[in-house]
């Protein structure tokens, strides 16, 4: 079973070597979606090995598959699915040189993904995480406009310094483990030994190293560079950098603090993460109330669903299935929306609310998924994202953070007004007087990865057989009982 | 013999690297930083070695000469490959004068003493005596990024607070495991080369590297 584990790793890198050996094959648009296949598929072999009572390793233990890696690893696979499929390039567009580096950055990108939550010494999921960073910074910039350059120089400058920050941090747990008999970054090793981490250490480590995740992860106060990045990236690459590269910092931040619990006790990050989440929350709220470009407003709903799952990881066991099944809804569903607006952006050639107008008159066969999918993320059921926000709102009054969750509630309301207000003022609305137009049913795109998506997170909050076990297990993994 | 210089050995390295973090920020012209980085490559090149020797780890060894290879001469490099000519030209007209910046660098130093031998409780070995130095580049590299408006000089501020983190590591611990280490190094170096394209980019693009530029996505 361990030669599963190195699939999600070789196999991306292999098409990414295709995609540049291809020359002008048209074959080579679909290198993202196979490397995405080979995620999801290895991510739903080890959940099986997983749910059979195994916990498959190789390389000498430095790769490991519990429950949540195995979890985590097919989200990957299915965002990157959803992502890829979604915003399959035209034959035409294929043939270029940039096509072939664009397939291959975007393999590299999911393999380095894949590592992260793979990898059991947090050094080396430090490494994987930094190798995302550089992965996508082309990605970034991939259109060469001036507005482009300036998104990636951003996401470069400041995610390689929260990043460095987090290494600091690294750097720091290891020295606290230099006391001990075996000094490691091995994740299992470190959240086993109950004794001799130098509980200083161990504080200013988790500290800096949550700190340093979290600006990955898109939390406020350190969220400036995500919009800008997620604007202008093409939408597939946002689509994938906001439903699951953000969701794997945050799997970083998870596997820190389950560290920090054994030797310093939960309160001390609590606090770190609620302050953090509320505050992505205010920033979501406030700057999405007056947006006028879409894609800058999937990325503030971005930042308001870190921020909420933020609060999860904050509340601890008692809210991490809700926390890891918002992980899924909020991946898939972000992808779709991303996708969607790429494929708005191309027929209407403007990325600003106000200039699209009555799109589910005009345009019905973009307005009704892009609606649905609206309808997903600002929490209607039977959507999971629903059951996720319930579930941590429910978990945090248990624990005795109410005031935090009551302060979150009100900070949602907010945002699904902003929500409901900028989508009807793009999709319900009395068409231009006088101008004769004929109502466009095409969805400029494959229509089949959107409805897969949709129906997943429709319907797999009410299935507990496997996905109920799974998270549980994912949740007993990080320490938590349930 | 090696035991009594020992303890002077670490000082020289850990005071040669906080010398070069200081003239980084006193120095405005690119050229002269670059080639502090280069010597602060040097500097914590030596410092490993020497924790290799007095630890006996050849292994430390080897990753000195990765140090050396990486910090001491391809990033420098990288970073100074374009005509001197043009280079030497070039001056930095920071946010903060020199007087302040210098003023700050003494604070930041102060305060990274007191963090560390407070709140980490370290400093009954030489080499954890000598950790404060490693906090202070990483927030000089800090004041860097923030007060220069260059591509470049914002670049050379990353490399600093990257060395600030290597310092804290070998003087801690002895270094993080080489693997680690290897993966680290490959990450910087990636990095830069990334910065680098795009300030390349930003120069055809924008006619200059001053990041005030970037100023056209906001809300």
């Amino acid at each position: 079973m361990s030669f599963v584990l190195w699939i999600p790793l070789v196999g991306p890198l292999v098409f990414a070597a295709l995609s540049l050996l291809l020359g002008g094959s048209a074959l080579r648009r679909f290198v993202g979606v196979a490397a995405s296949c080979a995620v999801l598929l290895s991510g739903f072999l080890l959940v099986g090995a997983v749910l059979s009572g195994s916990v498959p390793d190789s390389g000498g233990g430095m790769l490991r598959a519990d429950a949540l890696s195995a979890y985590m690893l097919s989200v990957v696979g299915a965002v990157g699915l959803i992502s890829t499929w979604g915003g399959l390039s035209s034959v035409v567009s294929s043939r270029t040189r940039d096509a072939a580096s664009y397939e291959a950055l975007i393999a590299l990108f999911l393999a380095a993904m894949s590592l992260a939550v793979l990898a059991d010494s947090i050094g080396l999921m430090w490494a994987a995480v930094e190798a995302t960073t550089i992965a996508t910074a082309f990605l970034v910039g991939h259109h060469r406009t001036r507005r482009s350059l300036e998104a990636a120089w951003k996401y470069v400058i400041l995610g390689s310094v929260g990043v460095a920050i987090a290494l600091l941090g690294i750097v720091l747990i290891y020295a606290a483990s230099v006391g001990t008999d075996t000094p490691t970054l091995s994740w299992i090793l470190l959240s086993q030994s109950t004794q001799g981490l130098d509980p200083a250490l161990i504080t200013a480590g988790g500290a800096l190293a949550v700190l340093g995740f979290a600006t990955k992860s898109g939390l406020a106060p350190m969220h400036s560079w995500l919009p800008d990045a997620h604007s202008q990236a093409p939408a597939p690459v946002s689509g994938l950098m906001s439903g699951v590269l953000l969701s794997v910092a945050l799997y970083a931040i998870l596997r820190i603090q389950s560290i920090t619990n054994l030797v310093i006790g939960p309160e001390f990050l609590r606090t770190m993460l609620s302050i953090g989440g509320l505050l992505s929350l205010l920033v979501a709220a406030s700057l999405l109330i007056r947006q006028r470009d879409y894609k800058r407003m999937l990325a503030y709903s971005s930042i308001e669903h870190m921020g909420l799952m933020a609060i999860g990881v904050a509340i601890g066991p008692a809210a991490l299935p809700s926390v890891l099944l918002y992980i899924l809804g909020h991946g898939l569903i972000k992808a779709t929306l991303f996708v969607i607006s790429g494929r708005i952006l191309k027929v209407e050639g403007t990325p600003v609310i106000s200039d699209v107008r009555a799109l589910l008159v005009r345009r019905p066969g973009l307005a009704v998924p892009w609606l649905i999918a609206m309808a997903a993320i600002v929490g209607f059921p039977p959507f999971s994202i629903f059951f996720s926000e319930v579930g941590i709102i429910m978990a945090g009054w248990s624990v005795g953070l109410g005031g935090v969750v009551a302060a979150a509630l009100v900070l949602l309301l907010v945002i699904f007004a902003a929500f409901t207000r900028l989508t009807v003022q793009m999709t319900i609305d009395a068409p231009p007087a006088g101008n004769a137009f004929t109502p466009d049913y095409s969805s400029h795109g494959p229509r089949l990865p959107i409805v897969l998506a949709l129906a997943t997170t429709a319907t797999i909050a009410f299935v507990a057989e496997p996905v109920g076990t799974l998270l549980l297990q994912a949740t007993a993994v990080l320490g938590g009982t349930n | 013999m090696f035991e009594t210089f020992y303890p002077q050995l670490i000082g020289l390295c850990t005071g040669a690297l906080l010398l070069t973090s200081a003239l980084m920020v006193w120095r405005h012209s690119l050229l002269a930083s670059i080639r502090l980085l280069a010597l602060q490559g040097v500097a914590l090149a030596a410092l490993v070695a020497v924790i290799g020797i007095a630890e006996g780890e050849s292994e430390l060894v080897l990753v000195a000469l990765l140090i050396l290879s990486v910090k001491g001469v391809g990033l420098p490099w990288v970073l100074a490959h374009q005509s001197k000519a043009s280079i030497k030209q070039i001056q930095e007209s920071p946010r903060l004068n020199p007087t302040a910046a210098l003023l700050a660098v003494t604070l930041l130093t102060i305060l990274s003493y007191v963090v560390v031998s407070r709140v980490f409780g370290l400093g009954d070995t030489t080499t954890g005596h000598a950790a404060p130095i490693g906090l202070a580049m990483v927030l000089i590299g800090f004041l860097l990024l923030i007060s220069r408006r260059r591509a470049r000089s914002q670049l050379i501020g990353f490399l600093l607070l990257d060395n600030g983190i290597a310092t804290i590591a070998f003087l801690t611990s002895g270094g993080v495991p080489i693997l680690l280490e290897f993966a680290v190094s490959l990450d910087v170096l990636l990095v830069v080369l990334i910065l680098h394209v795009f300030a390349g980019r930003m120069r055809t693009k924008f006619g200059g590297t001053a990041v005030d530029q970037l100023r056209e996505l906001h809300d």
